[in-house]
């Protein structure tokens, strides 16, 4: 049979694949950014510097893999109170599917309260900001941007907490750690001027405010921040999303409902 | 009240006016019993009460069925309906490939993501109008600021085959002449006039007449989001029926390499 069919193809800068001779389907070899994934990486490489050379095409120093695998397990698991995590739990207990689980997390924690999108925004305050406090203060005071948009307009400054009374203890443990292995600038001028900023921004830091600075200072974009918090945190989820399904949900927690416009009551 | 003390006010409870369930009882949406007051309810008024707590006339209730039948494509080459495919052909489940289909949906060139800008654009400008601004004046601003009219041009077609049918629908139900609907028309012939090639799509048409239905944009935003759903399930079905793995099968000639050379891997200094 003769075949017409016009090939396309998928352009990439990041991966190259060689065929087996006898399969041009099947991998022979696979390159990543020009290195040997199989053949040379395998069992060398750690899991932060393929991430690290994923996004940003190159390995990393040895302290910048540091700092992300510390950023990883900083991210890890938001703990069952997260609502992303909680989102993944309402799937296991149910016996959802794993995916639904995973897709739960990501579509809670994509959001502007403590999730990928307020991680994007915030490092976009970097990028406008960079270390300098008046221009942050000044950016901190600006109303939102209210343009049309899937997203609500935000109701808090990025990177704060806004129902915190202070800034949390882990928060300062992690700024802390982060700071004093980052070779960079953003992280160790954010733990110098907590304070103040936080003063500007009315709320607390809060722990996305550090991994903005963390992925600014391992040079990620704020589209390659937002996929990687949506990416480090889905290892909680899935973990509590499993241990409820072995719990049931007789133990889960289904709450109380108070209708405020209930036709039973008005009938009576 | 603020802080911890307005999530301590919050928890464990649900305070709400849009409804309820009560198991081997009843159930209430949006104050109206479920079963008794809205069990004749057509699917999309419901959908569409859920999302506005306002009623639609037969008429209306007949285009909002049209604005979401009218884009249902069951091409599966097409990039949302794309992901259901290839969930079929990866042997996934079929609500997996369909929900992430539609959240695909949600895109920045197309689906979602441009009708939010639609809908706001065209109540945006018709208010201005109604201000004393000119026409020129906001096409001219809205193109300055985002260099494009949501809701004009479209990605991989000049023309709009969805705009006549949905447009002589609406004839027949007397909803074509509304002021956003017109507006929509006026806006096209003024960069059609201007030679700007951004005519007119689906999404300015269906955006400005659910704005005369009196969808705010975040309300249409919420009404459109299964526009693309009837498409979908076709798709996954033919994929999952032919052999595994058989669709848009990828050789590694089909992947054109354009990174750095190939090098030799070694462990950075520590």
């Amino acid at each position: 049979m003769r075949n017409e069919k016009k090939t396309e193809q998928i352009r990439t800068r990041i991966w190259l694949e060689e065929p087996e001779p006898d399969n041009p389907f099947a991998t022979k070899a696979a390159y990543c950014h020009g290195y040997d994934v199989y053949g040379a990486m395998l069992g060398q490489a750690r899991w932060v510097e393929m991430l690290h050379l994923l996004f940003r095409g190159e390995m990393p120093a040895s302290e910048q893999a540091d700092l992300l695998e510390a950023v990883a397990v900083a991210l890890a698991n938001p703990g069952p109170r997260d609502p992303s995590v909680h989102a993944a739990m309402c799937g296991g207990v149910g016996g959802s599917t794993a995916a639904a689980c995973l897709i739960a997390a990501l579509g809670v924690g994509a959001g502007q309260l403590s999730g990928g999108r307020e991680v994007f925004l915030a490092m976009e305050g970097w990028n406008a900001c960079g270390t300098d406090l008046e221009i942050w203060q000044s950016r901190l005071a600006a109303l939102p941007d209210d343009t049309a948009s899937i997203w609500p307009t935000p109701e808090h400054p990025p990177g704060f907490e806004p129902h915190g009374v202070g800034v949390t203890t882990t928060v300062v443990q992690t700024l802390a750690i982060l700071a004093g292995m980052s070779t960079e600038s953003h992280l160790p001028w954010l733990e110098a001027n907590r304070i103040k900023l936080e003063a500007a921004a009315g709320h607390p830091l809060a722990m996305s405010g550090v991994v903005a600075a963390a992925f600014c200072d391992l040079c990620f974009t704020p589209e390659q921040g937002e996929m990687l918090h949506l990416l480090l945190r889905l290892p909680g989820a899935a973990a509590h999303a499993l241990e409820q399904w072995q719990y049931g949900h007789k133990k889960f927690p289904f709450f109380t409902v108070e209708l405020e416009n209930d036709p039973a009551r008005e009938e009576v | 009240m603020n802080g911890p003390e307005l999530l301590q006010e919050s928890a464990d409870r649900l305070k709400s006016s849009m409804g309820a369930c009560f198991p081997g009882e009843r159930a209430v949406f949006r104050g109206h019993d479920l079963h008794a007051e809205l069990k004749d309810v057509d699917w999309v008024e419901l959908y569409a009460f859920g999302i506005t707590g306002r009623r639609f006339t037969t008429q209306q209730v007949r285009l909002l069925h049209a604005v979401w039948a009218y884009t249902s494509y069951p091409d599966a080459r097409i990039w949302n309906n794309r992901v259901a495919s290839l969930a079929g052909s990866a042997r996934s489940t079929g609500t997996l490939g369909i929900a992430a289909a539609l959240a695909v949906s949600e895109a920045a060139i197309y689906g979602r993501g441009i009708d939010i800008r639609a809908i706001d654009f065209v109540t945006r400008t018709r208010k201005a109008l109604d201000n004393g601004a000119e026409l020129t004046d906001c096409v001219k601003g809205e193109l300055k600021k985002y260099r494009g009219i949501a809701g004009y041009g479209r990605p991989l077609a000049s023309g709009d085959e969805r705009i006549a049918p949905f447009m002589a629908l609406a004839k027949t139900l007397g909803l074509d002449n509304g002021p956003h609907v017109r507006l929509a028309f006026a806006i096209n012939e003024f960069l059609h006039v201007g030679r700007f090639r951004l005519s007119m799509n689906y999404g300015a048409i269906t955006a400005a007449m659910c704005a005369d239905l009196g969808l705010s944009p975040h309300e249409y935003y919420l009404f459109v989001f299964p526009a693309f759903l009837a498409g979908m399930p076709p798709c996954y079905i033919e994929s999952a029926q032919r052999p595994e793995g058989a669709l848009f099968p990828l050789s590694c000639a089909h992947i054109k390499y354009e990174g750095v050379p190939k090098r030799q891997w070694q462990r950075p200094k520590q």
